[in-house]
């Protein structure tokens, strides 16, 4: 096969996927920023002492730990790997840098997919029932690649100290989380709120969710859907650009 | 000979340091081909030229035909590399290492199999390729790098001083298959300080300084070259001036170092024999007298200086 070709491309993208799976699941900041962050956030949230449906707030802790465990592995990645010269490795592998972007994202959006299952057989567990699965897992994939995909355009600054770059993407995620109608429903958002709102991805994913679990939402479903693939297809791009700019400077 | 190996005018410039300064050459199938010179002359960032790493700032270079810029990856996909520093995965064990370089050249599980099994075997570390690579020496990880930049079975390997500050064993392992190799057609590009390594290993040795290359030869030529610099060390058991030893035949410039002179002769053999003569007639007798062997730094003053203007 030849080695430029894209299926060639996507296989080898899987190879790098795996690596990641197996090597940057387990680092402790993963686990911290992906795992734990969502969950005390939550509780925080919870305990506040605010009755809310569960119905809204299971929806909005999926959102949550999607969001945090998606981008939780991905930034990390390029400036472990630059420090550790393993990048100088996969530089001279018949690999485009493209492909490693890709590589990086899949293991990240799988990361957060699995543990955002797990949120949303808590949810179950905690006796919400599931109205639309389909449009459930759709939501879940898309959100998947487009959070994963701003993981790593977290990442495009060429430092090769991972907590600079843990630090920067908690600066632009905290504010992310509280302008996406997780802990104040849209319907109840002032007029700015909600144009503030339409910039964030996570508003989208959070308006599925509910839609799949309360049956209500804010955005016709096809709006959000249709917004997050174009923010999942731009960031992808973006991040993809970027990366073959900034690599050079890693290494 | 088929050329496997091109560089034409290569510019790499770090701020104001211009670390690799208009390198060209060629290197032809099955050579082992040397890239000698001292810490910070360049080799390592020419051999990330080479190799896809870094872009260069000017200049181009070819693979197996193929540019590296142009075509990435099928440049890439025709050699291996075992750069400067150790590189392989330490949070994955040896066999895992393998296993993704397989996949990350397209090789079918098998064969990556195979391959891998074979190449742990001929490095000596197929009992430990269960462990991680945390837990491997220096030499170890050399040796597993080396098996994961031969696993697709490339044409040509590119070695950034593959056995520096590494373990007698680990670096004849390393050298007996570099040969093996070579002699299986792989053509090798291989950078070094040591000389006696470049001597011993390969075929045609480029001499970088400062960026720029000061002449191409096979290893014996340019020996000749640097062997036209003899240089003695003698001391006595009294002070004699270093007028009457700059007076000795033979003896072309007298250098004092210590309570030693260091000499340098046109000829070994005649100048031992002036200086024997010379102690017997002034009734002195030799403490100290060593023929010095040309350092790299003399060579490269020499040849440095002939390529000159
Ligand atoms: N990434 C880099 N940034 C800045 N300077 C560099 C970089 N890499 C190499 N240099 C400089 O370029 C010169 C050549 O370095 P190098 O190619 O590593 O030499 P060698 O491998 O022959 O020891 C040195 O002066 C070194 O300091
Ligand atoms: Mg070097």
């Amino acid at each position: 096969m030849n080695p430029e070709s894209l299926p060639a491309q996507v296989r080898r993208a899987w190879a790098v996927a795996k690596k990641d799976i197996r090597i940057y699941y387990f680092k402790g900041p993963v686990l911290i920023f992906g795992v734990f962050m969502p969950v005390f956030l939550f509780l925080a949230f919870y305990m506040g002492g605010r009755d809310l449906p569960l119905s809204f707030l299971i929806p909005g802790l999926i959102g949550m730990t999607l969001f945090f465990s998606a981008t939780a592995v991905s930034p990390a990645i390029f400036p472990w790997e630059g420090s550790a010269k393993t990048l100088e490795r996969l530089a001279s592998c018949p690999i485009s840098i493209e492909a490693i972007v890709l590589g990086d994202m899949v293991a990240s959006a799988l990361f957060g997919i699995g543990i955002t299952l797990v949120t949303v057989l808590i949810g179950v567990g905690a006796g919400l029932p599931v109205l639309h699965v389909g449009i459930l897992l759709v939501a879940l994939l898309l959100g998947a690649c487009c959070f994963s995909a701003i993981g790593t355009l977290l990442a495009v600054p060429p430092t090769n100290v991972p907590s600079n770059i843990m630090m920067l993407s908690s600066l632009l995620k905290f504010p992310l989380v509280f302008i996406s109608g997780i802990f104040v429903p849209l319907a109840q958002m002032p007029p700015w709120g909600v144009s503030l709102a339409a910039f964030s991805p996570l508003t989208y994913f959070c308006d599925l969710t509910r839609y799949c679990f309360s049956g209500a939402n804010f955005f016709p479903v096809i709006v959000d859907i249709g917004l997050l693939a174009l923010f999942s297809v731009i960031f992808s791009a973006a991040t993809m650009y970027l990366h073959r700019r900034t690599m050079p400077r890693r290494l | 000979m088929t050329e496997v190996i091109s560089a034409q005018d290569l510019v790499k410039t770090f701020g104001r340091n211009r670390a690799v300064d208009g390198v060209s050459f060629t290197v032809s199938e099955g050579e082992i081909f040397g890239f000698l010179g001292p810490n910070g002359a360049g080799k390592t960032t020419t051999t990330r030229m080479l190799t896809g790493v870094i872009p260069p700032d000017a200049g181009t270079a070819t693979v197996l035909g193929h540019d590296i810029r142009k075509k990435p990856v099928l440049a890439k996909q025709g050699f291996g590399v075992v750069p400067e520093t150790s590189n392989a995965y330490t949070d994955l064990s040896a066999w895992q290492n393998m296993m993704l370089m397989g996949e990350l050249y397209g090789l079918p599980r098998a064969l990556a199999e195979e391959r891998s099994s074979d190449l742990l075997e001929t490095v000596g570390l197929i009992e430990k390729k269960d462990q991680k690579v945390q837990t491997f020496s220096k030499g170890m990880k050399q040796r597993l790098i080396l098996a994961m930049a031969l696993v697709h079975d490339p044409r040509v390997l590119f070695l950034d001083e593959p056995t520096g500050g590494l373990d007698v064993q680990s670096t004849q392992m390393i050298l007996s298959l570099l040969r093996n190799k070579n002699r299986e057609g792989i053509t090798i590009f291989l950078t070094t300080h040591n000389m006696e390594e470049a001597n011993r290993l390969c075929h045609r040795v480029a001499i970088i300084r400062r960026g720029k290359i000061v002449a191409i030869d096979a290893p014996e030529k340019l020996k000749m070259a640097i062997d036209r610099v003899h240089r003695i060390e003698v001391s006595f058991d009294r002070e004699v001036p270093g007028e009457d030893l700059g007076k000795v035949s033979g003896v072309t410039a007298v250098n004092r170092t210590g309570d030693k002179y260091q000499l340098d002769v046109l000829a070994r053999d005649a100048a031992i024999r002036s200086l024997v003569s010379f102690a017997v007639s002034h009734n002195l007798q030799i403490v100290t007298l060593n023929t010095l062997a040309p350092t790299l730094d003399d060579a490269f003053l020499r040849l440095t200086q002939e390529s000159g203007p």
